[in-house]
């Protein structure tokens, strides 16, 4: 029988649409977690076998690196851990955890990595990269002296133009419910269609985009050819339906090296398979925990050549293999099932670990049970992000998954150009110091003068401020639409954008950082006295305060406001620009952990904060200063406008300690989901959550062979502690530990 | 109008009363006892807050409320500033939040107003004798029983709090006193002994008060729970 027979609906049997058969087939699951089991003894083999090696990894930083062979869907030997207790096979080369050679993004990345862990390129590899045209270098040709500059100084960080922007989805569930060949054919009837109207240039590109899918899909299909699978047609079962949907993914992190890139939405499609195999009596439960176990075994060893530049930036090692799970349908009924506790169970069952970066949909009408195995698995693990699926679904619907940290896509049918972030608080020195950078030297902006006021006055500095923000907004504007025009052309991911739709809804993501530091500032100038101190080129290097002024984080509205004004101003500046392919402007309070980069290369800010201090991370307010409790924090980071302005999302951190939490488990747990609860009603959009105390992390950090698996969740992803600089780290401690009681 | 004056809100308590809530310490007390670790709450202070204006406050922490949780004034003694108390309540009972009320209960003399508006009554017992309720509040113990008494008679729901201090009240004998004390009441939800710590000292000498417990050091956790544990075996109150 086909295995299209077994499944109920019809749409999806004739046209490309996973949401369709999803909706048709799925089994919402109202129990609690009772019914979970624990490892076998296949994925007990393979994991220590992984756990051994990533102990060699943290030791080396690097593992190995293969230098013979340079990316591509299907440029490797087939590679296994321990191929008899592999219940899912696939590694990025012909090792666990040996990295891939890319030089699509840019060829200086590629060398100044391998320089970094003293590895050579085979000379043969070598020879042809002086043909190979990079992402890195049609974007300096056409950069600009003024973007050139704005990126030097920091104003503008982490563009992705030297390596892959990532944050695109592709659709992997297609590959097990459709198969391959169901796919090409589709490309190719596309393809196929007569051209009647002018052959203007969108029209060339897009013909040329389809058929680079169309050979991607077949390079897919010959990689997995390799493992010794043949995906031409649909998934027969549950492991095939893993597999086939993890050689899709495969592909994407063989043949790019995006900043993150995300597994998409996974929980509920799969279970479908479960569910349909456990009623037929062909697996049991413990087979099916072992798929997802060794499906996300597999997820956790995703990796990427990277500089200690980059390392610097995003720390860690973070891959973002962001699994959105759970969530609620359009129709109002939960999309939990029973595979929503499966992956989350995973952090116990293995370990807490970083990835796939955990990404819970959350919605007021999840079940009480989900929402308290949710509370626990945080409280246990710290690996855990909430993300308000109420305040998304209305409008990504009920099939949208999450790239990186908290950007929402429909899943094959968006995709988005990231814009990393401008510095909010750098801007605000450049109002004051006539476009000069306090830190270098030199004028990066023109058309300001030098604010020569004794105190300063808030309206002057506002209008100043605001009149940068237009500044920044078209340097930003123009270097993202440099930056991804030539991404598409040097460094196209075909493999995942097979895996969407051909036509297809574009966001230009944009973001900041620096919020509560400009925030602050603004305030304090507002209602107290701020005294800029300036050296002899007039430049203001320092700041006095006289009196006290309200800060970020307090749920004081005389502050929080000017924290949505800023957003709103940037914000419609950015929206008033022309985007490369029409895409749609939005934008992120998010920094990573690069807020301590940023920090260190700003100088003294009128909110008292001094030069080359981390800021707080994303949407957070600044270290220490929201001293009304953890809700009066919440509730200022729950002001900030998602739908309207930010709507590429705003990132908080939120730390607590366990016995701040509630007295014994069961209370922290129902705490937790009040929290969660009282958050997302209030139209939040994300929270990460941390319980744990601040003395363990002090330990940690002199202590580091003590706590291997800590993990913790800083702005958007969750890193193995043992993993950030030592000055991430101190960051990290330096935040505000809701403890009160 | 009535204003009220407000040491500081916390906006996530969650040890003072069931489930999450929002604390609000009210400045001024009469009482002097030797354990306070809030000393700066002695006096009234700023009236820096109307009844309207504290209301707006906790009315924002409202969606984490749910079906336990809520406000809890504290302080200071929080019966002191009766009348803006009572306003306040009057507003928080119209949107149907819970509220606590953590006294030692020696306020002004009257409190059937402000008893019918809470819905939970946490008393701090300090001493049971009027000896070492002298000893240690530096005032008598009548008016506290008084309190005590009228939230008895009106079926007031209550937690019952004491301090425990090393050398003073951490034996068993004195356990078994405040058993006797504590088994004609009724309403009685729950007993927590509160371990007596030092943490407040550095706030005297900032204030240049003088601390009278300088030689007494933090009360054992464990030996506190030890003796939590026969209270509320004794007393079937948990």
């Amino acid at each position: 029988m086909h295995i299209w027979n077994k499944f109920k609906g019809e749409k999806w049997k004739n046209e490309v649409n996973v949401r369709d058969f999803i909706q048709s087939n799925y089994k919402f699951y109202d129990g609690d977690e009772t019914f979970l089991v624990g490892t076998t003894k296949k994925t007990d083999k393979v994991w220590s076998k992984c756990s051994e090696l990533l102990k060699e990894e943290l030791k080396k930083g690097v593992l190995d690196i293969d230098v013979n062979h340079i990316a591509g869907i299907n440029a490797y030997e087939a590679g296994y851990i321990d191929k008899e207790n592999e219940a899912i096979v696939g590694l990025q080369t012909d090792a666990p955890l040996k990295r891939i050679v890319n030089p699509y993004g840019g060829t200086r990345m590629v060398y100044s990595s391998l320089n970094a862990y003293n590895a050579k390129l085979n000379p043969e590899i070598e020879k042809i990269f002086p043909y190979i045209r990079t992402h890195n270098q049609g974007v300096f040709d056409a950069y600009t002296e003024e973007i050139r500059k704005a990126r030097h100084v920091g104003l503008l960080t982490g563009l992705p133009d030297a390596y892959g922007r990532g944050r695109i989805i592709g659709d992997y569930r297609r590959v097990a419910l459709y198969g391959i060949d169901y796919l090409m054919e589709q490309k190719k009837q596309e393809w196929d269609n007569p051209v009647t109207c002018d052959m203007s240039e969108d029209i060339i590109r897009r013909r040329e985009e389809s058929t680079k899918q169309y050979n991607a899909l077949k390079e897919i299909k010959d990689m997995a050819a390799t493992y010794g699978f043949d995906i031409s047609g649909p998934a027969q079962n549950s492991k095939e339906a893993v597999q086939w949907l993890y050689f899709g993914y495969l592909a994407a992190v063989k043949e790019n090296n995006g900043a993150a890139t995300g597994i998409g939405r996974v929980d509920t499609f799969l279970d479908i398979y479960f569910e349909q195999d456990l009623a037929e009596g062909n697996i049991t439960e413990a087979e099916v925990q072992e798929l997802i176990d060794q499906f996300i075994i597999k997820l956790r060893l995703v990796r990427h050549l990277r500089t200690p530049d980059y390392d610097e930036l995003f720390s860690g090692d973070p891959t973002w293999v962001t699994c959105a799970i759970a969530g609620v349908g359009e129709n109002g009924v939960p999309l939990i099932t029973k595979s929503s506790y499966r992956i989350l169970h995973t952090l116990k069952n293995l370990d807490p670990a970083p990835e796939p970066n955990m990404t819970v949909l959350w919605s007021q009408a999840l079940t009480e049970n989900f929402k308290k195995f949710c509370s626990q698995t945080s409280i246990e693990s710290d690996a855990v992000q909430y993300e308000n699926d109420d305040l998304m679904r209305p409008i990504y619907g009920d099939d949208y998954a999450i790239a990186c940290c908290v950007s929402a896509m429909r899943v094959g049918k968006d995709m988005q150009f990231f814009g990393a972030r401008c510095n909010l608080a750098k801007a605000l020195l450049y109002s004051l110091n006539g476009g000069i950078d306090e830190v270098k030297g030199g004028k990066i902006i023109n058309g300001f003068e030098k604010n020569t006021d004794e105190i300063l006055d808030y309206e002057t500095v506002k209008s100043e401020y605001f009149r940068m923000l237009e500044e920044v907004a078209r340097i930003y504007a123009s270097s993202m639409n440099i930056i991804h025009y030539m991404h598409d052309k040097y460094a196209y991911e075909a493999s995942q954008m097979a895996l969407h739709d051909t036509d297809i809804h574009r966001y230009m993501a944009y973001g900041v950082a620096g919020l509560s530091v400009a925030t602050d500032s603004l305030s304090a100038i507002k209602y107290a006295k701020v005294k800029p101190i300036r050296n002899e080129e007039e430049i203001a290097i320092d700041f006095e305060i006289e009196g006290d002024y309200p800060k970020y984080g307090n749920d004081d509205d005389r502050v929080d406001d000017i924290a949505k004004e800023i957003l709103s101003k940037l914000y419609s500046e950015l929206a008033k620009h022309k985007t490369y392919r029409e895409a749609e402007p939005t934008m992120s309070v998010l920094t990573i952990t690069s807020n301590v980069v940023y920090g260190s290369k700003t100088g003294s800010t009128p909110d008292g904060r001094k030069a080359g201090i981390a800021f707080a991370p994303g949407a957070n307010p600044m270290h220490g200063r929201d001293n009304s409790g953890a809700i009066a924090s919440l509730n200022s980071v729950a002001k900030l406008d998602y739908k309207n302005c930010c709507k590429d999302g705003i990132s908080n951190t939120f730390t607590i300690i366990p016995s701040a939490l509630g007295h014994s488990l069961e209370e922290q747990k129902t705490n937790l989901v009040s929290l969660l609860d009282g958050y997302f009603i209030q139209n939040a959009h994300h929270l990460n959550v941390n319980v744990l105390n601040r003395e363990m992390l002090e330990d940690a950090m002199e202590n580091p062979e003590k706590y291997p698996l800590l993990t913790i969740r800083v702005s958007g992803y969750s890193v193995r502690f043992n993993r950030l600089t030592r000055k991430q780290q101190e960051e990290v401690i330096s935040r505000t530990f809701h403890e009160k009681f | 109008m009535v204003k009220g004056s407000i040491a500081q809100i916390e906006s996530m308590g969650l040890v003072d009363g069931p489930g999450i809530r929002t604390v609000v310490f009210l400045n001024g007390c009469k009482l002097r006892c030797m354990f306070c670790h809030n000393p700066e709450m002695f006096k009234l202070g700023e009236l820096n807050y109307t009844p309207g204006e504290l209301f707006n406050k906790i009315l924002r922490n409202k969606p984490y409320f749910k079906n336990n949780g809520g406000v809890t004034f504290s302080g200071g003694e929080p019966l002191l500033q009766y009348d803006f108390l009572v306003e306040t309540c009057k507003l928080l009972k119209k949107e149907n939040i819970n509220i606590a009320l953590d006294t030692a209960g020696v306020g002004n003399g009257n409190y059937d107003e402000i008893l019918k508006l809470v819905d939970l009554v946490i008393f701090d017992i300090k001493a049971i004798d009027d000896n070492s309720y002298k000893e240690i509040t530096a005032n008598n113990i009548n008016e506290s029983l008084k309190f005590l008494k009228r939230c008895q008679e009106l079926n007031k729901k209550m937690w019952l709090r004491q301090v425990i201090i090393p050398g003073i009240n951490d034996n068993e004998e004195y356990i078994n006193r405040l058993v006797e004390f504590i088994k004609p009441l009724k309403n009685i939800e729950k007993i927590e002994l509160l371990p007596y710590h030092t943490m407040a000292k550095e706030k005297y000498n900032k204030l240049n008060l003088p601390y009278k417990l300088k030689n007494t050091i933090d009360m054992n956790i464990d030996r506190c729970k030890e003796l939590e544990k026969l209270i509320r075996e004794k007393t079937h109150i948990y």
